[in-house]
């Protein structure tokens, strides 16, 4: 039996899907092997959960035990001179950035937001907006040490185990989990990244903005309209941001600082910035969020600021402008609806997926597009082509219709050779699942999973709904 | 119950009886095992109630010890878990099924009368207790329901179907309401049979 004062209800990060479950939050190796033993025992499986800041459900293992890895948030090595640094899986990118920031190192792959755990990135293998030349955060991985359902640890090499490697990255938590993860950071030569806005006022446009400015962009990323239609469907707003080389900033020690880095704490000089979702509330609905779209197209269009300097942090970690920005969706939460389609589909599936979404009359509120590159991961999302993020509010009234319609966006996706993530998955079904992943890779990875955990301790609730 | 459980696939079947709480935490692990296999827990309904027949002169211990074993004692080993859970996590409904039976000592069945009044009133301590944890409890106080504790009883009136029973009692704990009459009407009749001095309730024929 299990104590019932661990009991904790838990959600996906979109807030749409919870659960209750048994949290264990060990601090030790000894106290991760320990909560193991104890799931062994009670006829309990094992969920893994850094943040929580999945999406979807894969975090989450209802009536079972969790093990929440924010204690194991020690920085274990570090060295300035080579940029390779050793951490226990629990530290967050907040944490890594902040603490190497001012030798002059700046993490080589992040996700809009700054809270995720380094163990929970590496079992999602995440991208950033740089995705099409850093690849995902697992290519800058040297090492790491893993333990699997035995109890056994083992260090996995990028170089000296590069199947196990690429097999065990990305594998959502379904092996085993991370116990400490050496990665090699980026060097910057400044605080700031040089960032320039372009506008695009259809789709075709944002594609042929994307192509002339990628071979000299280091991130880019569009911001698109979801409610705009007919020749103006998919009209975007479009960030590039590039590093400064050596010298091209007069004061590096100054904007390498961590206080030059961190957003403003009020938003417009007034609304204090935990407060400003819920002025975002009255807007997260169908007039409201086209209003808001609207005029974040127009302001760039018409804007003064089309080239400007601004600092990693601010640049790369949008969603951590407004904290709890998830609640201004209300009770319900959200998805966020993302695949990835190979090049010569991507255009034409994006604008059947956002007119699809306007017949039926549920439109993302919130719409992302970046460019991706293929890699060697078993279980990767990525493709060389384009992703899609569509935020959906989800309601009591909603939500069955909004599942049917991402099984239908699903059917686009799979009939472009497209591929989805699960670090953002809600919805997708077992069916789609296997017809993406494929079955050789799927054979290879239930393979390991009988390896490594052959007991099948590890579940999560995504991997009950998909596997 | 089990046909229930072989028509859907979300329905599972336990037995245990609800007089056997003495065992080393049998009830908590029991609970346990049902959540886990549930998924979760978002309502309980506590149903079991006994109404063994007596007649006017018979003070029978064994009878009355199982009414009130069945009736409260049950009720709190399983209803006691419940509420540990639903503070912890703070959400969830407690339905408990008391009756109209428990707002006055009436003569014919004592043992019953006072499980009932027990039960309710320990139901609400459970609200006084939870609801500030956004847990919801539910009394639910049941005049006469055409079932087997009724069946062949003199004395019933306003008889209803249980299945028209389970549907009121549903939306009492969708609605989260405090105390439900089913039917409502039996609210006002208990209200002025509650006014009636008991030197002359003692001379009625209830």
């Amino acid at each position: 039996m299990l104590p019932v004062e661990r009991l904790e209800r838990l959600k996906g990060w979109g807030g749409a899907v919870d659960a209750t479950a048994y949290v264990y939050r060990p601090s030790t190796v000894e106290q991760l092997r320990e909560a193991i033993s104890t799931a062994r025992e009670t006829g309990h499986t094992i969920t893994f959960r850094g943040a929580g800041r999945s999406y979807g459900d894969a975090s989450l293992g209802r009536e079972n035990i969790v093990i929440d890895f924010t204690r194991m948030n020690r920085i274990l090595a570090w060295d300035p001179k080579s940029g390779i640094i050793t951490c226990e899986p629990g530290v967050t990118i907040k944490q890594l950035w902040e603490y190497t920031i001012e030798d002059g190192w700046w993490p080589p792959v992040v996700p809009g937001t700054m809270f995720p755990t380094l163990g929970g990135v590496l079992a999602m293998n995440i991208h950033g907006k740089n995705n099409f030349n850093a690849g995902t955060i697992g290519e800058h991985v040297c090492a790491f040490e893993f333990l699997a359902a035995s109890g056994a640890e083992f260090h996995v090499g990028r170089e000296t185990d590069a199947d196990l490697f690429h097999s065990i990255v990305g594998s959502f938590g379904m092996l085993g989990c991370f116990t400490s993860i050496t990665l090699k950071l980026k060097k910057v030569y400044s605080g700031d990244l040089d960032v320039k806005v372009f506008v695009a006022k259809n789709l075709h446009k944002l594609f042929e903005i994307f192509y002339r400015e990628l071979p000299h962009s280091d991130y880019l990323v569009g911001w698109i309209d979801g409610f705009a239609r007919g020749s103006g469907l998919g009209r975007a707003v479009i960030h590039r941001a590039n590093y400064l080389g050596p010298g091209v900033d007069p004061t590096p020690a100054k904007t390498l600082r961590v206080p030059h880095q961190n957003l403003p704490e009020t938003i417009a000089g007034i609304v204090p910035k935990s407060m400003v979702w819920l002025f975002l509330r009255p807007f997260t609905n169908r007039l409201g969020m086209a209003v808001v779209n609207t005029a974040k197209y127009w302001s760039a269009v018409i804007g003064p600021r089309k080239q400007f300097r601004q600092a990693h942090a601010a640049f790369a970690f949008l969603l951590d402008y407004v904290p709890d920005w998830k609640k201004s969706y209300g009770s319900g939460g959200l998805v966020q609806y993302q695949s990835f389609i190979p090049q010569e589909h991507a255009e034409e599936t994006f604008r059947q997926q956002l007119e699809l979404c306007q017949k039926e009359d549920l439109v993302p509120l919130l719409a992302v597009f970046k460019r991706h590159r293929q890699d060697s991961f078993l279980m990767t999302h990525a493709v060389d082509g384009f992703s899609l993020a569509l935020d959906f509010k989800v309601t009591e009234e909603n939500r069955s219709k909004l599942w049917a319609l991402t099984e239908r966006l699903n059917a686009l996706v799979l009939s472009a050779g497209g591929r989805f993530y699960m670090a953002k998955d809600a919805t997708l079904t077992r069916e789609a699942f296997r017809s993406f992943i494929g079955e050789k890779a799927l054979h290879t990875f239930l393979e390991l999973k009988r390896r490594f955990d052959p007991q099948g301790l590890f579940e999560t609730e995504l991997s009950r709904r998909l596997l | 119950m089990e046909e229930l459980a072989r028509d859907t696939s979300r329905a599972f079947v336990y037995e245990a009886d609800v007089r056997n709480f003495d065992g080393n935490g049998e009830v908590a692990l029991l609970f346990q095992r049902i959540t886990h296999d549930l998924g979760g827990l978002d309502l309980i309904i506590y149903a079991a109630g006994i109404l063994p027949a007596i007649d006017e002169h018979e003070y029978n211990f064994e009878k009355d010890r199982a009414t009130l074993e069945t009736n409260l004692l049950g009720a709190v080993a399983w209803l006691n878990e419940a509420a540990t859970r639903f503070e912890q996590v703070h959400g969830g409904t407690i339905v408990g099924i008391s009756s109209v039976a428990g707002e006055r000592g009436r003569r014919g069945s004592p043992a019953y009368g006072a499980s009932k009044a027990g039960f309710s009133s320990y139901l609400e301590s459970l609200r006084n207790r939870l609801s500030r944890y956004g847990v919801r409890v539910v009394t639910i106080k049941p005049g006469f329901i055409d079932t087997e504790m009724t069946r062949g009883k003199p004395g019933l009136f306003w008889l209803i179907s249980a299945q028209d029973a389970a549907t009121y009692i549903l939306r009492a704990a969708e609605r989260g309401t405090g105390t439900a009459y089913i039917p409502a009407r039996w609210r006002l009749v208990t209200g002025l049979l509650k006014m009636i001095p008991s030197f002359i309730f003692r001379h009625l024929p209830v």
